[in-house]
């Protein structure tokens, strides 16, 4: 036992993970009320310096541990998640417990209802610790834009940690929760994963309810996990999955035992995996570590028993701009709900049109007032087919891409971001140059297709860097067990240009120089 | 000239911004205004590039779950029948109670929302 690690009960908080809660409960080796505490304590202890935190919920959490705790004490058979200490980014609601969405505009906001996702968490007996900083209404790729206060990686310090889910990478890689809950509107869980060293999921599109999510962009917008290991992220995915009837774009299909697949080797009896490479994806502006990094990721992955064959999506350098204005234009019309009638911030005003207009020039931050303006101006008369229109079209032949590559592959490999981790006030003052970390991701969200960052190594500053997979619609249970079997073979790896010396390369790399 | 030059480059102007702005029911300070106009500028400039790609054939996409949802065999509403509940009173939670809806009201009498006078701008 490495020095400096903490003990709740008789077992170790360092690099818990989900998979090992239970049977220590069960076991009598801790309580959930001693797991939720001692987490406390650290967040108490360390979040000062990180930031992950924006709310903490430690009555409802304590509540939570205990009905688990009675539970083991007499000898019931506990929920999945029992006593797993969670947290949730804050633009998913809580009943009772202040939910911001990182924004001054709902500083006072108090949800009469849970959101889907996390309700489903709390049935499986997960306890909520509190709720996570993060850029305002999930506007940003950094968790610079928090109206709050930013978050600091907790690898360096001096550097962000992603965005916009910051606090929920933030908060795993610091160990001050085992799993938490992101969002991801155009990769705001795979960047913030990436740059943390942790793994993040964005599932399909209605895989998971969106149901108590304050939407940004609707059709772009889905709810996943964060946690240091594939096998955890499946676990939470298998709780908060499925149909609702609360939110009509979640899909009807069932949902399958992720955790049991897992296992199930890359090649089988008969035909191995095919594990696609687009050189879109390793063009100019990706950092050679990066990409250093990543081809030894593919090459570990075909060592395994992978097939790597090339593939083509060609309209990736259109993903950018598509996004924008799809985000933007949705972006506009969600947010003209804040108006200082019902919720959230009103300014005094003598009129009502001023009242609104004060209100939201009061209660929103900059960028979300830029990506208000560029939405509107996208929709508003005479502009409309030109950009918006436009932007629905580039969508759809971006979305084929996709459908044709996955007629020849299984999974796709690619880089999660272009960068490690920058560092805070780097590109602030650019909005440009934010919007371009997200050109690996944001393909995924307008597609619908499903995709996870798993660590494959760090560059010469140690700072994290991110594998990212994309597979078809609703196939997690591949994507999964890839990026699983990568996660168990990786530790043998040695990453960076001379273990590619060493070996021979996967022809299919080759064509990406 | 560099100032006419650069206004010429511009797509939009001082009046668009106004005019959006107004359109998003937003104020805006004179500084915002000048950092919008400068930022939308910038952005629309990138987004620009989308109109190298020819599209007259293309479909709109607005969103993923008619990929999954949609049954092409039937007509009109039915076609979209996953999406589609049964009509039944109380939905499918009960309505908030009211007390709990005004909760989070920044004014109220304790029956209605309380808003200033309307008048016309």
């Amino acid at each position: 036992m490495t020095a400096g690690k903490e003990i709740a009960g008789k077992i170790n908080t360092v690099g818990l993970t989900i998979d090992e809660i239970r049977g220590a409960i069960t076991e009598d080796r801790t309580t959930a009320t001693a797991l939720a505490t001692e987490f406390y304590d650290r967040i108490r202890k360390e979040d000062s310096e990180i930031g992950a935190f924006l709310t903490l919920c430690e009555e409802r959490a304590l509540k939570q541990a205990g009905l688990i705790d009675q539970m083991a004490a007499e000898g019931q058979p506990l929920p999945p998640l029992a006593g797993v200490p969670v947290a949730i980014k804050d633009v998913m609601v809580t009943r009772g417990v202040r939910t911001t969405a990182g924004s001054k505009i709902l500083d006072n906001f108090i949800p009469p209802y849970d959101c889907t996702a996390v309700a489903r968490l709390e049935a499986a007996g997960a306890v909520i610790l509190g709720k996570l900083n993060c850029d305002e209404f999930a506007m940003g790729s950094s968790t610079e834009n928090s109206a709050y206060h930013a978050v600091h990686n907790p690898r360096d310090k001096s550097r962000v940690p992603g965005g916009s889910s910051g606090g929920s990478a933030a908060a795993v890689a610091a160990e001050m929760a085992v799993a938490t809950l992101g969002s991801d509107t155009g990769g705001s869980i795979r960047q913030p994963a990436s740059f943390c060293g942790v793994v993040g999921l964005k599932p399909t599109y209605g895989r998971v309810s969106r149901y108590g999510l304050i939407a940004f962009a609707s059709s772009l917008d889905h709810i996943g996990p964060f946690a240091k290991t594939v096998k955890d992220v499946a676990l939470v995915l298998r709780t908060i999955a499925g149909r609702d009837p609360m939110d009509s774009t979640s899909a009807d299909v069932p949902v399958p035992d992720y955790v049991a697949e897992l296992e199930r080797p890359v090649r089988g009896s008969g035909e191995a995996l095919k594990i696609g490479v687009a050189k879109e994806y390793f063009g100019s502006g990706l950092d050679p570590e990066v990409r250093a990094a990543v081809e030894a990721a593919i090459q570990k992955l075909a060592e395994l028993g992978c097939e790597v064959v090339p593939v083509s999506l060609p309209h990736t350098e259109y993903a950018i701009p598509a996004y924008y204005i799809v985000a933007t234009a949705e972006a506009s019309s969600n947010l003209a709900r804040y108006d200082g009638v019902r919720y959230g911030f009103r300014a005094k005003s003598a009129t009502l049109s001023e009242m609104y207009r004060l209100s939201r020039d009061g209660g929103f931050g900059m960028e979300v007032k830029r990506r208000i303006m560029l939405g509107t101006y996208a929709l508003s008369a005479g502009y409309y087919d030109a950009y918006y229109l436009k932007a629905q079209k580039v969508r759809t032949l971006l979305t084929r891409d996709f459908d044709d590559a996955f007629k020849k592959v299984d999974v796709i490999a690619a880089p999660t971001c272009p960068t490690p981790a920058f560092r805070l006030g780097e590109k602030v003052n650019d909005p440009l140059a934010m919007y371009l970390a997200d050109i690996y991701t944001v393909t995924a969200n307008l597609a619908g297709i499903p995709g996870i960052s798993v660590p494959c190594g760090e560059n010469h500053e140690k700072l994290p860097i991110g594998l990212q997979l994309f597979a078809r619609h609703f196939d997690e249970v591949t994507l999964l067990r890839v990026a699983h079997t990568y996660e168990q073979a990786r530790s043998s790896l040695v990453v960076g240009r001379s273990s590619l010396v060493a070996r021979s390369r996967v022809p299919a790399l080759d064509l990406l120089l | 000239m560099v100032v006419l030059l650069l206004s010429l480059l511009m797509k939009v102007t001082d009046n668009n911004v106004a005019y959006v702005a107004d359109l998003a029911n937003l104020e805006l300070t004179e500084e915002e205004r000048a950092h919008m106009l400068r930022d939308l500028n910038s952005i629309l400039e990138y987004i620009e590039r989308l109109s190298e790609l020819e599209t007259d054939k293309v479909a709109p996409m607005a969103q993923v779950s008619d990929r999954y949802g949609v049954d092409d065999s039937r007509q009109g509403s039915d076609r979209f029948a996953y999406a589609i509940r049964e009509d039944v009173k109380e939905g499918l939670r009960k309505s908030l109670p009211h007390d709990d809806a005004l909760k989070n009201a920044p004014d109220t009498d304790g029956t209605f929302f309380e808003v200033p006078k309307v008048i016309e701008r």
